[in-house]
């Protein structure tokens, strides 16, 4: 009886530690990688797991999928899986993949204003920059540098 | 799957691979969308994922570069990080009812009403097209002016535009007209 | 490109029937799976394949750069435009039923062909003008270093 009760845990929520999983690697590419279109393919795997999940929420165990026949004669014992999360989702996917360009147009600028796309070697020049700026900043206000 | 091509994501450096398995992952991510009954999902997301996403990624690497450096920072604080945070979710997920389940909190408020309501009041035999348009129609203007703002940022950051009114930055009056005939 | 000749001819008939398809996904969205956003997004890959196999240029002749960021707002314009319809005939903004007052479910389906039309063009026109974008640009990498 444990045993089963057991079972069916895991089975019904393997889907969520699933998606969890998908969720943490992609979360790791963004935080552990330098290279910013690498980031932003991390990015969007941790928004497709995270679109996984919200529909595996949706599912209803033998439901099909939420569209009634032509002639809306709708038998009553047919179930259909929960369409929200659908519509939410497929207005998040195309939102997406705007904000994703947006996302690839600015790594497009920054390759040409510091020529990499490696985090590490903008942050040197960006520190390398901010120094020259004092120095600048100091000598105007006639300090002594 | 799905799972493999993840890791192989974050193994690999050649950044072209790394687009190319993108693309597969978006793809199976539609297949699972279809095996859980959200069809209109998976077709967006295979047409969008598989297609024009892996597109863009391109066109970026050939105006940038196609193989990562490799990272100078141990990966030891980035997993630390990763694994606190995958603990308290998947706590978190314990307290969520099971998969398929018909009683669960996000099938008993609006969604039912939405099934029994919409073959009277709005008449279309897909129920996804019924909410999107209209009882979500103001979250779907939203979202229409979310795409629309991305669009306007991409020609601004790129296109080229503003590049072309700095050069006529003195002759202000010729710019302005130049850059109404044009676009 | 210009050696490829199987992509050359396959993209040739491509092109225009996933023109047709994305056409039949947006209007037949209230029957079958689709809508606006896939509709949109259909149409955009069909440009994009023909921009790609035959470059910018042919492309641009098609679906000239002005009218491209033209359709970006127009679908927006139509969108919000059909809530403005509505609110002068004396109904909620974007309530359909003000379209046939006496059968609401039929102003329904007008509301909802007008709104999707208008997401249609607006994605279309998005996604287009992201492509032009990249697309215009000088590469840095040749074909060779692929």
């Amino acid at each position: 009886m444990t045993d089963q009760t057991t079972l069916d845990f895991v089975l019904g929520h393997a889907n969520y530690w699933l998606f969890t999983v998908l969720m943490m690697t992609g979360l790791y590419i963004v935080v552990a990688r330098g290279n910013l279109i690498k980031k932003i393919v991390g990015l969007n795997m941790f928004q497709t797991s995270v679109f996984m999940l919200y529909i595996s929420m949706g599912k209803v165990t033998g439901g099909t999928a939420p569209i009634f026949p032509a002639d809306l004669n709708i038998a009553p014992d047919v179930v259909y899986t929960n369409p929200l999360p659908h519509v939410l989702i497929l207005t998040a996917i195309v939102v997406g993949i705007a904000t994703t360009a947006l996302g690839l147009a600015l790594i497009v600028r920054i390759r040409e204003e510091f020529d990499t796309i490696e985090e590490d070697d903008i942050l040197v020049i960006e520190k390398r920059m901010a120094a020259e700026d004092d120095r600048l900043h100091g000598e105007a206000m006639g300090g002594r540098v | 799957m799905l799972v493999v091509t993840a890791l192989a994501i974050v193994r690999l450096r050649n950044l072209f691979a790394v687009t190319m398995l993108a693309g597969v992952f978006s793809l199976l991510s539609a297949l699972l969308f279809v095996v859980l009954d959200a069809v209109d999902v998976a077709f967006t997301e295979a047409a969008v994922g598989a297609g024009i996403s892996t597109v863009l990624v391109l066109g970026t690497l050939a105006l940038t570069s196609r193989v990562e450096k490799p990272s100078s920072h141990t990966p030891v604080l980035p997993l630390f990080v990763v694994t606190v945070t995958g603990a308290a979710l998947l706590y978190g997920t314990l307290d969520m009812p099971s998969f398929g389940d018909a009683n669960a909190p996000a099938m008993t408020h609006v969604a039912p009403d939405y099934l029994k309501r919409s073959p009277e009041e709005i008449g279309v035999p897909n129920v996804v097209t019924a909410i999107l348009a209209s009882y979500r129609g103001y979250d779907t203007l939203g979202e229409t002016a979310v795409v629309f703002t991305a669009g306007i940022g991409v020609l601004l950051l790129i296109s080229g535009l503003r590049r072309r009114r700095e050069d006529e930055d003195e002759e202000t009056e010729d710019g302005k007209n130049d850059e109404g005939g044009v676009y | 490109m210009r050696h490829h000749l199987i992509l050359r001819v396959v993209t040739k008939l491509l092109a225009g029937t996933i023109v047709l398809f994305a056409l039949y996904v947006q209007f037949h969205g209230d029957y079958s799976p689709g809508g606006g956003f896939q509709a949109g997004v259909i149409m955009a890959v069909a440009f994009i394949l023909y921009g790609i196999v035959f470059g910018l240029p042919k492309v641009q002749q098609v679906l000239p750069p002005w009218f491209v960021h033209k359709m970006v707002a127009l679908g927006v314009l139509i969108y919000a435009g059909t809530g403005i319809v509505s609110l002068l005939l004396g109904y909620a903004y974007l309530d359909y039923g003000a379209f046939s007052p006496h059968h609401p479910s039929h102003g329904q389906h007008w509301g909802i062909l007008a709104v999707e039309l208008g997401v249609g063009i607006t994605v279309t026109g998005v996604m287009v003008t992201i492509y032009y974008a990249f697309a215009a640009r000088p590469a840095r990498l040749s074909d060779e270093e692929w």
